[in-house]
């Protein structure tokens, strides 16, 4: 069984995103500051009528530095719209979803984000799962 | 009432409809609970709906079905074909007659009996559904689902966005003034029909309110009680969808508080109540949420008794009182539990709190009890102000803006002002405004934003919580605006200072600050001046004057009104104000209010408008401006003649006249005529000062009396209401109300009545009416 996955560039690194995740792929515009917020939290954007929680990928994977650049990917998690900001996005194609393996170790955040590796010509991908990174979610899976 | 039959009609018509599907599979498989559930509530809906709308015949169908459903549920009888078959032809006769009342035809009514005795344990008969099908007249209205409006409403923010930033790119280059023209004409479509849409979805709760006293009346007198019923916050404005949701649940508790919490009048002497029992409804809107609070003065929860329920339905009696006093009114909720002995007509058995708490939280509501064993229960919803419009202040601090619901704030001063006096005690800076001392918060300083360059001065905005109030610095105060707040994600609301968020006409989001969460994080403590809720209104500060409003009339004179005939002071444009069918009158929100003046109104381009309001009446009042608050002595000068001016009064050395309010209302009001000939008479007898003439008399005829200062030949007054000082002989056999100045009874046989109790004023004139004495 193979699902369409979106390759994404976070943090520097290459990632698959299941597209059943991905609402939508936009270009932020101004973001509104959320003071006391945890600093994940880029702030709060318009996107038509709705607004959205923008949420600093780098930041919430565990980097010290801020993402930069405006792309995000839009996704939904309890009701609540996200955007998520990414680096680059490559392309979106069929991939089949396998195990991370045996004695692969991830560090703390990609532990929490890691649902397995997709296989692009023979290179590796991890393969995440968006919520994971939406900080202030009680618990994912 | 014609609005009430009509809403059941269409609700009794959507749920058979949608109960259509489950009485087939309710035939289909009788020992299915939750189908017999599905039907069992509709029945008992339709009756609770027909006690209070009079329908008797349906009354007795869904009664008898409800009994037989009932012993059924409680598994006293198998659901066997032929009480199915019965069951379902009363359904469907409730459906036939709901039809016969829309179009008005008649129905015949021995049909009734025969289902009824279909229902009893042992018929074999299978009752015939019978009739012709009644005609279906056209609907009035449309009932459309939330979901649409909810389409509407985004789609409508969607355009609005649009147009702003279509209106920003044509600003940057040079444009054709025909262009310019056609886009302010599509800016003020887009924006009228904004306000239109939005109107769709929000609703006064009176559209809740307004059924209650027929219901209570009812109610009541169904068991032989008398209640007293106080509404109050009418005007809150609610989700269509919420309004809904919470009907019935409102219909229950005050059943059930007419039912089970208020005793009956001769308990109620006995425990040395008031034989009126007391029911207050209100609704306030609170930072983010609408509160409804239901409360009575019965006898409150008794938990012993609901302990011995649930310990006879089969529960463990150890586990049910090993827990809190608090947990134990929780097993109020308990499915399936009545804490009345006997069923009765009124709040049925078991279809109760369980299902107005599942209704109230599937809104992402609460409901909270606070029950003092014979004093009385109060009921608190919280309901979540999702998706309402919020009139809010803009507030900017550094770069930032953030909307502040403007219930909260109870006024706006400039930290310049001479008024204000800010210090710093310890560590913590405290603001005095005018002898209120209050603490201090900075908002830049908790939201760790850097403060902004300010030249005029600080704004402190004064902001009142459940507890207390607190003055909130900001930098500046920029606008007011109408928004639609919606909840923030998690991520955003765990900071615990705000309550949502919004995207204004800007385009770009603001978050609505949380006046009550800003006050928790910053660490402020009230808890000294939260006073015991149940105490407050029996202990209320005795005033020392009458609270009035100062303000400047159009003819230069300084007058004053009593505050509480005003609603509220208005600016309105010179351009709404037209002398048109033989007055002057005013356009204020939509609606056309007669405007009384003491001065010359043309040329003026603004003025300012006293909005006086007296049950239904509404009367505007044209002032120069509005000075002051102030209170009045008790002994004013009456007017030598009717007038508007009702007396005079000293005010800090100066003379002031008070405007007559019963004058205005008299003079100006648009008649709603049902001052009936029959309604109860009374004499004001010995009014030396005009103080009962001039309040009284209002709160009197408001609540349906005539009132008259002299009888005139052959009139007898139903009631007398006189000044304690001493009654004039001549009113000997009417009954005497006498009104006294001070606050406390003189003694066990002093039978006055506080002169500022209104409640309790009328509740002594319709005693003595009806022949009692007062405990």
């Amino acid at each position: 069984m193979s699902n369409l996955y979106l390759i994404a560039h976070i943090a520097g690194r290459v990632v698959a995103i299941d597209s059943d995740q991905v609402e939508s792929v936009v270009d932020i515009g101004e973001v509104t500051a959320v003071p006391r917020a945890s600093r994940h939290v880029r702030g709060l954007a318009a996107l038509r009528s709705r607004v959205v929680t923008v949420v600093d990928t780098q930041s919430a994977l565990g980097h010290a530095e801020r993402s930069s650049g405006s792309r995000a990917v839009i996704t939904q998690v309890e009701g609540h719209h996200y955007a998520l900001l990414v680096d680059q996005l490559d392309d979106v194609a069929p991939f089949e979803l396998r195990p991370l393996g045996g004695g692969v170790a991830l560090d703390a955040a990609w532990r929490a984000a890691g649902r397995g590796i997709v296989e692009r010509d023979g290179e590796p991908i991890l393969a995440i799962d968006l919520a994971a990174l939406v900080p202030g979610q009680a618990s994912t899976h | 009432m014609d609005d009430l039959l009509q809403e059941f009609i269409a609700e009794t018509r959507e749920t058979l409809e949608a109960l259509s599907g489950e009485i087939v599979a309710w035939e289909a498989h009788p020992e299915d609970s939750a189908r017999l559930d599905a039907i069992f509530r509709f029945v008992h809906t339709v009756k609770g709906s027909c006690g209070f709308l009079d329908l008797p015949r349906l009354g007795r169908l869904s009664h008898a079905a409800e009994d037989v459903l009932a012993q059924v549920r409680a598994g006293d009888r198998a659901p066997d074909r032929a009480l199915v078959n019965a069951v379902l032809s009363v359904v469907d006769r409730i459906g036939e007659l709901v039809e016969a009342i829309e179009s008005g035809a008649s129905l015949e009514a021995n049909g009734d009996e025969l289902l009824i005795a279909a229902l009893a344990e042992g018929t074999q008969e299978v009752a015939q559904a019978s009739g012709p099908a009644a005609q279906r007249s056209a609907a009035r209205s449309v009932r459309l689902n939330v979901d649409l409006l909810d389409r509407m409403m985004s789609g409508m923010s969607d355009m609005v966005l649009a147009r702003n930033e279509l209106a920003r790119r044509l600003r940057n280059g040079d444009i054709d003034p025909a262009i310019e023209a056609a886009l302010e004409r599509l800016s003020m479509t887009v924006g009228e029909m904004r306000d239109t849409v939005t109107r769709t979805r929000m609703q006064k709760i009176d559209a809740l309110f307004s059924a209650l006293p027929r219901m209570v009346r009812d109610t009541a007198a169904g068991l032989s009680k008398s209640v007293m019923l106080h509404i109050d916050g009418s005007d809150v404005e609610l989700d269509r969808e919420m309004i809904e949701v919470m009907r019935d649940p409102l219909v229950h508790i005050i059943r059930n508080s007419i039912d089970h919490g208020i005793e009956a009048p001769q308990q109620r002497r006995a425990a040395g109540k008031r034989e009126n029992g007391r029911l207050s409804v209100s609704a306030r809107q609170s930072g983010n949420q609408i509160i409804v609070e239901i409360a009575d003065d019965g006898r409150g929860i008794d938990t012993e008794k609901l302990i011995a329920k649930l310990v006879a339905s089969g529960r463990d009696e150890q586990q049910l009182r090993r827990v809190s006093d608090r947990a134990k009114l929780g097993l109020i909720f308990e499915p399936g539990l009545s804490s009345k002995d006997e069923v009765t007509e009124v709040s049925g058995r078991g279809v109760g709190m369980d299902v107005v708490r599942a209704a109230i939280e599937q809104i992402g509501g609460r409901i909270e009890l606070d029950s003092v064993a014979g004093k009385g229960l109060r009921i608190t919803i919280h309901v979540p102000l999702t998706l309402s419009i919020i009139s809010a202040i803009v507030v900017g601090v550094g770069s930032q803006r953030f909307a502040i619901s403007r219930q909260a704030i109870e006024e706006i001063v400039t930290e310049r002002s001479d008024a204000i006096r800010i210090d710093t005690l310890g560590s913590t800076r405290i603001a005095t405004v005018r002898d209120r001392r209050m603490p201090l918060v900075d908002l830049s300083g908790l939201l760790g934003i850097e403060q902004g360059q300010s030249d005029g001065g600080r704004m402190l905005a004064i902001v009142s919580v459940s507890d207390g109030s607190y003055a909130l610095a900001v930098d500046t105060v920029l606008d007011n605006e109408e928004l639609v707040v919606k909840p923030a994600s998690p991520a955003v609301m765990s900071t615990g200072v705000y309550a949502g968020q919004t995207l204004p006409d800007s385009g770009l989001p603001m978050l609505m600050l949380d006046c009550a969460g800003m006050a928790h994080v910053a660490g402020l403590d009230f808890s000294r001046e939260a006073v015991e809720a149940f105490e407050e209104e029996a202990q209320a500060v005795e005033p020392s004057g009458l609270p009035a409003l100062l303000f400047v009339d159009l003819d230069g004179a300084r007058r004053a009104v009593p505050l509480a005939a005003v609603d509220r002071v208005e600016q309105v444009d010179g351009m709404a104000v037209r002398y048109a069918a033989g007055r002057f009158r005013v356009t204020i929100d939509g609606r056309i209010l007669p405007l009384a003046a003491q001065g010359a109104l043309d040329g003026r381009e603004r003025l300012s408008v006293l909005r006086l309001k007296d049950g239904d009446n509404e009367v505007s009042y044209a002032i120069d401006e509005a000075l002051d608050i102030i209170l009045l002595p008790e002994d004013m000068v009456p007017a030598r003649e009717p007038g508007p001016v009702a007396g005079l009064a000293l005010v800090e050395g100066e003379q002031i006249e008070l405007l007559d309010i019963l004058w205005v209302f008299d003079e100006h009001a648009d008649r709603g005529g049902n001052d009936g000939a029959d309604a109860p008479l009374c004499l004001i007898a010995g009014d030396s000062d005009g103080w009962m003439t001039s309040f009284v008399r209002p709160l009197l005829e408001t609540a349906g009396y005539r009132v008259v200062t002299a009888l005139a030949p052959g009139e007898a007054p139903a009631v007398v209401l006189t000044p304690e000082e001493g009654a004039p002989a001549e009113t000997a056999k009417a009954p005497l109300v006498r009104l006294r100045r001070r606050r406390a009874a003189s003694g066990a046989n002093d039978d006055s009545v506080y002169r500022y109790d209104r409640a309790g004023l009328l509740c002594a004139m319709e005693a003595r009416m009806a022949g009692g004495r007062l405990n």
